[in-house]
């Protein structure tokens, strides 16, 4: 507890340790699905358009970023899962091109006057910076995945298992294909300026991938992809207010660690 | 499932009349009649990319399609609503390292609950027995990527069965099951037909459907080339052109 103590003393600590134990939980709920369905790439496209979505938020004169940012990423996210169930062409290479638009796109946009410096943290995040406003939005996030989650998980993994076996038991394959995008696109634009563009696909998929290693059914998935989403996020954290480096990336170098661990142990699987 | 033998009623059948798929510009099912009775074992066979799994998803309703399908129940009356379908995929996307269970996967099909949750030991041992009848309560916590092909498709044959469905309809894989398995998964077959079980079979095992199918169809370019018993149409020409080394060994 001496660790600790100290670290909470400093306000804007307590919101980034409410930050961690609110945005871990909903990522693990989120990477758990992505790495089931293999869309670790698709998730990284969609962080990159974040750039895109400040753009267009700071041309037409937006106060806030937030509304531009999640319009602009779940048109993004649907005309991307679109891709991906096509035939047509390789999807792996046309989500890469969509990545790339996006950064590209973003970046002439935030850089027309010289001022791209104002919107450095969005790529590596403000973890120091939270206001208590931004940590009750991200509370209510939550509690809004959790209830889709309940109602909907069995519709989110019957998809991804097979979507033809899911048609013939009746349930609107094309609907839940699509939620699944546009929650995880929603609460990707609201964590990305806590956690950074260039991090937060990392911290989406870790925790999910080093449970994969050793989980042996859906619930050890689920209960150890948050055990080690909340490790990693309260180490990380620890770890970057003792040494003074920058949070976002401390914590994946320990979900990083982790995953490693957890491979050396999948052997015995 | 009571095992016992029932003589076909006849009267269910599945209709499809000029059922016609086009992807991306490409016909591929084109115009396809079938007929297929209750009670009785109906084949599709042919080459790979005759459009045999393509005919199954717009069957199923998966695909658009141009024509119609059409389930009569009993009485000979078509049914207003859409039959339910068993329906068995050729795989599912569970890989080695997925941490799905035949009991999640079983759950996830046929409950709301979140799999992650606890449920009533009632529940688990309906599914269970359900699992029993078809050879699969063995693995009900194993992992579904450690199944072997055997396994996987028993697994999916007790899930497809679940709730009685009206038709069962199987796309079988190409490869993967082993000879015992594929022994076991046959007799599961032929039961389901003594029980008076609409059952349409996508089979790459010619030997299987010679023996035991009632009425084959023969897919060559997205057509019914051919159409019957399995000695009438393995006699065929579009046979002969679409498996030549089996057309030598004639009809037993």
């Amino acid at each position: 507890m001496d660790l600790i103590r100290p670290f909470l003393e400093y306000e804007f600590m307590r919101n980034a340790l409410f930050a961690v134990l609110l945005i871990m939980p909903l990522f693990s709920l989120l990477g758990t699905m992505v790495v089931n369905n293999g869309m670790s790439f698709f998730s990284d496209a969609l962080g990159h358009s974040a750039l895109t979505g400040v753009g267009i938020g700071v041309m037409l004169g937006f106060g806030s970023y937030d509304l531009p940012m999640i319009a602009f990423a779940v048109v993004f996210a649907l005309l991307m899962n679109r891709v991906r169930h096509s035939t047509l062409s390789s999807a792996d290479t046309v989500i890469g091109v969509f990545s790339s638009c996006g950064v590209a796109l973003g970046l002439v946009l935030l850089s027309r006057g010289g001022n791209f410096q104002n919107y450095q943290s969005l790529l590596i995040g403000d973890i120091l910076n939270i206001t208590p406003d931004r940590l009750w939005m991200l509370f209510f996030t939550l509690l809004a995945v959790v209830a889709v989650w309940l109602l909907a998980f069995n519709r989110f993994l019957a998809v991804s298992i097979s979507p033809t076996l899911a048609k013939t038991r009746g349930i609107a394959v094309w609907v839940y294909d699509n939620l699944f995008v546009v929650v995880v696109a929603v609460v990707v634009m609201l964590s990305i300026r806590i956690v950074g563009l260039l991090m937060i696909n990392a911290m989406l998929i870790l925790p999910a991938a080093a449970s994969r290693n050793v989980a042996r059914s859906m619930r050890s998935y689920h209960v150890l992809a948050l055990i080690f989403g909340l490790f990693s996020g309260v180490l990380g954290l620890l770890l970057s207010f003792y040494n003074a480096v920058v949070g976002g990336p401390m914590i994946v170098l320990c979900a990083a660690m982790v995953f490693f661990g957890t491979l050396f142990l999948a052997r015995k699987k | 499932m009571s095992g016992t033998h029932k003589a076909s009623c006849g009267l269910h059948c599945l209709q499809v009349k000029g059922l016609t798929v086009e992807l991306g510009g490409r016909r591929i099912v084109d115009n396809v009649e079938l007929h297929a009775h209750c009670g009785e074992l109906t084949a599709i066979i042919g080459r790979n990319g005759a459009g045999k799994s393509t005919l199954m998803k717009a069957m199923i309703g998966e695909l658009p399609y141009k024509g119609s399908v059409t389930f009569s129940g009993h009485g000979g009356v078509p049914t207003p609503h859409k039959p339910r379908s068993g329906y068995v995929p050729q795989a599912v996307s569970l890989d080695r390292s997925s941490p799905a269970t035949v009991r999640d996967l079983m759950l996830c099909y046929t409950s709301r609950l979140p799999v992650m949750f606890p449920r009533r030991k009632k529940t688990i041992d309906a599914l269970k027995a359900h699992l029993r009848t078809f050879g699969a309560d063995g693995v009900f916590d194993s992992r579904v990527g450690s199944l072997s092909g055997g396994e996987l498709q028993r697994v999916l044959l007790a899930l497809a069965m679940w709730e009685h469905p009206d038709l069962v309809l199987l796309d079988e894989p190409v490869s993967g099951v082993d000879n015992e398995g594929l022994q076991a998964f046959y007799s599961l077959i032929d039961r389901l037909r003594e029980q008076d079980m609409l059952v349409v079979l996508i089979s790459h095992d010619l030997g299987f459907v010679r023996r035991h199918a009632d009425r084959v169809v023969l897919m060559e370019n997205g057509r019914v080339a051919a159409v019957g018993t399995p000695s009438a149409v393995f006699a065929t020409e579009p046979f002969a052109r679409a498996f030549p080394l089996e057309a030598g060994k004639g009809a037993e």
